[in-house]
C-alpha cells in the first residue's frame, strides 16, 4: 500500500510540475461550466442535470489527457526500466498511477462544486440525494475511463497515440447507448449492458443496483489487470 | 555471490545473449566489456530483474532471480544505460522518492542524504531540477540513486557514456571508491576504462563470452600470444629457462615442478610457430615430453574493436 502511495504522489507531483496539467484542468473546468451555465438559468430547474449529462462527454477528452503520459512517458524516457527495477511490483506501479488519475478526476470534479454552490444560493427545494448520486456516478465513470486510459498509456511510448487510442475506446463506451437504434434488437440488449450511459442513468436516478456497480468494477479491474500484464510482457521469454 | 548459468536471451528471433556463464565473488569489481550490441546491457537487464532470461539461471547467494526478484532487487543498486531520470523533479525530490521505495524515511533519509551528497559530489545542486543539470551531474544523480540504500551489489551500465574526459576521470574515481566495499558490476565498451577500475573482466562479443579472467591476465593475452604448455620429465628448470636465447621469440612463462613432473609454459607471438625448434631443443637436452598443448589466444579482433572505439570516445 505504501508503495502505491509513493507512485501516486510522484505522478501527482509530475502532473502539477508542468503547465500542461494546469491547462488541462482549466479547460475541463471551463468546458463543464460553459455547458452548464449556458442553460442553467433558462431551464429554471433546481438541479445539476445538465452538468451530470455533459460531464461524461467532457471526460472523454479530459481523462485521456490526464492518463496519456502515465506509463507512455516512462517508456519514452527510459525511466520505466529504472522504475521497474526498484523493489516495486508491476501491480503496485499500475495501481499507483491509476490512483493518481482518480485523484485528478476528483480535483476536476471539485471545480464543478462551484455550480452546486450557485444552485444552493439561487435554488429552492434542492434534492441533495440526487446531487450526491450524480457526483457518485461521475466518479464511477471517471474511474472507469481512467482504467482505460492507464491501459492505453501502457501499450505505447507515444503520448499522442495513447491519447487517441484511449479517446476512441472511451468514446465507444460513451456512444454505445446513443447508437442502439442502429443495431438489430438481439444485439441491442448486449450493447446496452456494455454502455456507460445505461449504468450511469440508473445511478443518477438514485437507484444503486449492484449490477451497475459490478459493471464499473469489472471494467476497471479488467483494464488495470490488462495494463499490469502489458507491463509484465517485457518478462516474456 | 552472483552466479550466471547458461544465460540465453532472445528478442523475438534475435539472440542477444547466447548461453553465457560467469561468477562474481563478493567484494569484486567486475568489468563487463564488449563492443556495442554484444549483449552487455541485456545481461545486466536480466540481472536486475527487468527482463527474464529465455533460458538459463541467475543466482544471487543461491536465490534464483525469478523466484526471489523482490528480495534481490532490494540488495541491488542499478544505474541503467543512458541514465534515465525524472527531469522534472528536483534532485532532492528524486532521491526522496527513491529512498521511500527503499523504505528509508524521516531522519534516516536526512542522514543518508548528507552522506550520499558528499560521496557523489552533489553539494549545491540538491534543490535544482534534474533537467537543468549538466551531463556529469546527471550521472552523479544516477549514481546517488543507485547507492542511496547502501546496496551490497552495484550494477552500473556504461556509467561514463557521454561524459567529457574530466568527468570520466571523476566518475571512475568515484566508482573505484564505491567498489572498495561492494560487489560491483560495470559494463563498458571501452577497454581502458575497465582496465583502470576492474579486478576482473568478462569480455563478451555477439552474445558469447570470449574471455574471462583477471585484468592482468587478459591484458597479456590481448597482445596476441600463443601459450604452449608442456609436461616434461627428466628436465630441470635451468635448462628450460635457457631456451629463451636459443630459440628466438620464445619467452618462458610459469614453471611448476610436481615430484619430477615439470609443467612449463612457453609463450610466443601468434605470427611465429617455433614448435619445431622447441622440440629440437627438448631432444638436445634429453627431456621426455609427455604432453605438448597449444592455446591460441584469439582476442585480437575484439581487442581492436574495443580499443578503436575507446580511442574514438575518449
Amino acid at each position: 500500500m505504501d508503495n502505491i502511495k509513493i507512485i501516486c504522489k510522484k505522478e501527482l507531483a509530475a502532473f502539477f510540475g508542468s503547465p500542461v496539467g494546469y491547462i488541462v484542468l482549466v479547460v475541463f473546468a471551463s468546458l463543464t461550466s460553459w455547458f452548464f451555465a449556458s442553460t442553467f438559468f433558462l431551464s429554471n430547474q433546481s438541479d445539476l442535470r445538465t452538468l451530470f449529462d455533459v460531464t461524461p462527454m467532457v471526460f472523454t477528452f479530459y481523462v485521456p489527457a490526464i492518463t496519456m503520459g502515465l506509463v507512455a512517458r516512462e517508456r519514452q524516457s527510459g525511466t520505466l526500466e529504472f522504475l521497474t527495477t526498484l523493489p516495486l511490483s508491476d501491480l503496485q506501479i499500475i495501481f499507483g498511477k491509476y490512483l493518481a488519475a482518480l485523484i485528478l478526476i476528483k480535483i476536476g470534479l471539485a471545480f464543478t462544486l462551484v455550480h452546486a454552490f450557485t444552485l444552493f444560493m439561487v435554488g429552492q427545494h434542492i434534492d441533495v440525494g440526487a446531487l450526491i448520486m450524480g457526483y457518485f456516478g461521475l466518479v464511477l465513470v471517471g474511474a472507469m475511463y481512467s482504467a482505460i486510459g492507464v491501459f492505453c498509456s501502457s501499450i505505447t511510448n507515444n503520448q499522442i497515440v495513447s491519447f487517441i487510442v484511449s479517446f476512441v475506446i472511451v468514446f465507444f463506451f460513451f456512444i454505445l447507448e446513443k447508437s442502439l437504434v442502429l443495431v438489430p434488437g438481439w444485439l441491442a440488449g448486449i450493447l446496452q449492458f456494455l454502455s456507460v450511459d445505461y449504468h450511469l442513468n440508473n445511478i443518477s436516478r438514485g437507484v444503486l443496483d449492484t449490477r451497475n456497480l459490478i459493471y464499473f468494477g469489472s471494467v476497471i479491474a479488467f483494464f488495470l489487470l490488462l495494463s499490469t500484464r502489458i507491463l509484465e510482457m517485457r518478462k516474456w521469454k | 555471490m552472483i552466479r550466471v548459468e547458461n544465460l540465453t536471451k532472445d528478442y523475438g528471433p534475435v539472440r542477444a545473449v547466447n548461453g553465457i556463464s560467469f561468477e562474481i565473488k563478493e567484494g569484486e569489481i567486475l568489468g563487463f566489456l564488449g563492443p556495442n550490441g554484444a549483449g552487455k546491457s541485456t545481461t545486466l537487464k536480466v540481472l536486475t530483474s527487468y527482463l527474464a532470461p529465455t533460458s538459463g539461471n541467475v543466482f544471487f547467494q543461491d536465490m534464483n532471480i525469478l523466484d526471489h526478484s523482490m528480495e534481490i532487487r532490494k540488495q541491488i543498486g542499478y544505474l541503467p544505460e543512458l541514465n534515465p531520470l525524472y527531469y522534472e523533479m528536483s534532485v532532492y525530490d528524486f532521491l526522496q522518492f527513491v529512498a521511500t521505495t527503499r523504505g528509508i524515511k524521516g531522519s534516516a533519509f536526512t542522514q543518508r542524504l548528507g552522506k550520499v551528497v558528499e560521496l557523489c559530489g552533489l553539494k549545491g545542486v540538491v534543490q535544482k531540477q534534474i533537467g537543468e543539470l549538466s551531463k556529469g551531474y546527471k550521472q552523479r544523480v544516477g549514481l546517488a540513486q543507485a547507492i542511496f540504500h547502501d546496496p551490497k551489489i552495484l550494477i552500473l551500465d556504461e556509467p561514463s557514456t557521454g561524459l567529457d574526459p574530466n568527468q570520466i576521470v571523476e566518475i571512475r574515481e568515484l566508482i573505484k571508491n564505491l567498489g572498495k566495499k561492494k560487489t560491483l558490476i560495470m559494463s563498458s565498451h571501452i577497454l581502458q576504462e575497465v582496465q583502470a577500475t576492474a579486478d576482473r573482466m568478462v569480455i563478451i562479443n555477439k552474445g558469447q563470452i570470449v574471455a574471462n579472467g583477471t585484468t592482468e591476465e587478459l591484458m597479456t593475452s590481448f597482445k596476441g600470444k600463443t601459450v604452449l604448455t608442456m609436461e616434461l620429465v627428466n628436465a630441470n628448470e635451468d635448462s628450460i629457462r635457457k631456451i629463451a636465447p636459443t630459440v628466438s621469440d620464445v619467452t618462458v612463462g610459469k614453471i611448476s615442478n610436481d615430484k619430477g613432473l615439470i609443467t612449463a609454459q612457453f609463450e610466443y607471438p601468434n605470427s611465429t610457430d617455433p614448435r619445431k625448434d622447441i622440440f629440437a631443443y627438448a631432444i638436445k637436452n634429453q627431456w621426455t615430453i609427455l604432453e605438448m598443448s597449444r592455446k591460441k589466444v584469439s582476442l585480437e579482433d575484439v581487442f581492436r574493436v574495443l580499443t578503436v572505439e575507446g580511442g574514438a570516445n575518449g
